[in-house]
């Protein structure tokens, strides 16, 4: 199996991939008069094309834009606000994913909250936090949960632990982003005009392929589920372009191994159980309607929101312009603050902090590349 | 936040399995993945077992990439 799974990074298929997909670009060049516009919409496609060169390598050929795919980006600043004050008080175990930690807030991020003594704690799985729950029975244990569609079903999960082990002082502090809500905000402010998408892999397996026909039927734009490595993505992008020279618009799957028709039904049935659709805060782009997640009323006892008393004010102001680099509008050398007083080791927004945000993969893999 | 990653489901319990990930052993909640067994490889996300790979259809993928990169046609 692993030598199969190898063969998706294979450097050789991935330069003759690079070539086709070339060559059906200047198609379409041809065609059009101009290059065709994809957007990935997850922050690892993001990642994994700045890394392995294929944006840079497509740059005359293909204009890749980043979506708001990142759920560390995505993040509402009065959100991250929040968390940091739930944060200050005594008493807590605040948990949460490694990402979140450096992300500043109006007035400092977790990091400055932990270095100043507060007990804030890195885990990898929701499930850990419950397991420092139980550990620490005479603490509040909050675990602050971000996420998209990939993520849910984990914090799900936690919920459904604590829960069943009667846990009275674990609480989870959620604020999640649903993939479809977004997509169709994009598409129809039409900022950007975009033919089509790379559709995110691991929401997809969530998903499953037939949750994206709304694209199709109401919106006329293709996509193709596809995975992150270098032979994955670029069949993907390559048959996203023959779709778009043959006038064909469908959603088309190309991480069958691991994306199916109808998603992971499992998952999907503990994101029933334990959320329900609420307004969503997005960053740079408002309140969304319904793009979100948020605990059951059943599981109240569990929910951080309902649980502690916390009032955050309107944020700080800044520069930064990840609203606009979320929503295909701008790129991160649009920015002024990028690469001078932004960077990954002195973060100003979150695009740069987060392991899949925009700004961190251009500065990493292409400093002094135009876009 | 996600790493997709293979692991390979080394000992299977009810709720739970130890999987192998480049050389290292984790534990990781396979509620999503019921029909998962010891010698599947699955992908992990936020400590849960998200899908198990199916390899018949990663061969058929890398097979129609090989044939699509030789392809002088196209
Ligand atoms: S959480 Fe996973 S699916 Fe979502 S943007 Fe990140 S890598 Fe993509
Ligand atoms: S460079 Fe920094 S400040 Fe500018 S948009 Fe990116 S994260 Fe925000």
């Amino acid at each position: 199996m692993i030598q199969i799974l190898d063969q998706f990074s294979n450097p050789d298929l991935s330069r003759k991939l690079l070539d086709k997909v070339k060559n059906l670009a200047e198609t379409f060049i041809e065609k059009h008069g101009r290059k065709p516009v994809i957007m990935e919409v997850c922050g690892s496609h993001t990642m994994a094309l700045a890394r392995s060169g294929i944006k840079q390598a497509l740059r005359d050929y293909v204009k890749l834009v980043s979506g708001p795919g990142c759920p560390v980006c995505v993040t509402d600043q009065k959100s991250i606000d929040a968390m940091i004050q739930l944060a200050q008080g005594d008493g807590r175990i605040i948990c949460t994913f490694g990402d979140m930690i450096r992300v500043p807030g109006s007035n400092g991020s977790l990091l400055d909250a932990k270095s100043e003594g507060k007990d804030i704690r890195v885990v990898y799985s929701p499930s850990d936090s419950v397991r420092i729950a139980e550990k620490n029975p005479d603490k509040e244990v909050i675990f602050l949960g971000i996420g998209f569609e990939t993520t849910i079903p984990s914090l799900g999960i936690a919920l459904k632990e604590a829960n069943e082990k009667g846990l009275e002082k674990y609480s989870m502090w959620v604020t999640t982003k649903l993939v479809e809500p977004i997509l169709r905000v994009l598409l129809e402010a039409q900022e950007v005009k975009l033919d089509g998408f790379l559709l995110p892999g691991h929401v997809s397996i969530v998903l499953g392929k037939h949750s994206y026909h709304y694209l199709v039927d109401e919106y006329g734009v293709p996509g193709t589920i596809c995975g992150f490595e270098p032979v994955g993505v670029l069949g993907g992008i390559y048959k996203l372009i023959a779709m778009l020279l043959d006038e064909r618009v469908e959603i088309e799957n190309y991480h069958t191994h691991v994306v199916t028709h109808s998603g992971n039904s499992f998952a999907q049935e503990i994101m029933k159980t334990y959320f329900k659709e609420c307004d969503e805060w997005w960053r740079g782009l408002g309140v969304i309607p319904n793009s979100g997640l948020d605990i059951r009323k059943e599981f109240a006892h569990l929910d951080a929101k309902k649980k502690f008393n916390v009032h955050v004010g309107e944020p700080r102001k800044t520069k930064c312009r990840c609203g606009d680099i979320l929503r295909g509008l701008a790129v991160p050398e649009d920015c002024v603050l990028y690469g001078k007083a932004c960077t990954p080791s002195k973060p100003i927004g979150p695009c740069m902090v987060s392991s899949e945000g925009t700004c961190a993969a251009h500065y990493q893999y292409m400093r002094g590349d135009i876009i | 936040m996600c790493i997709g990653v293979p692991a390979k489901v080394i000992e299977k319990q009810e709720y739970t399995a130890v999987v192998d990930v480049m050389g290292t052993k984790m534990n990781v909640g396979i509620i999503m993945v019921p029909e998962v067994s010891e010698g599947d490889y699955v992908i992990v996300h936020a400590g849960q077992a998200m899908s198990i790979i199916d390899e018949e259809y990663a061969r058929l993928s890398i097979e129609e990439w090989r044939k699509l990169a030789d392809d002088t046609n196209s």
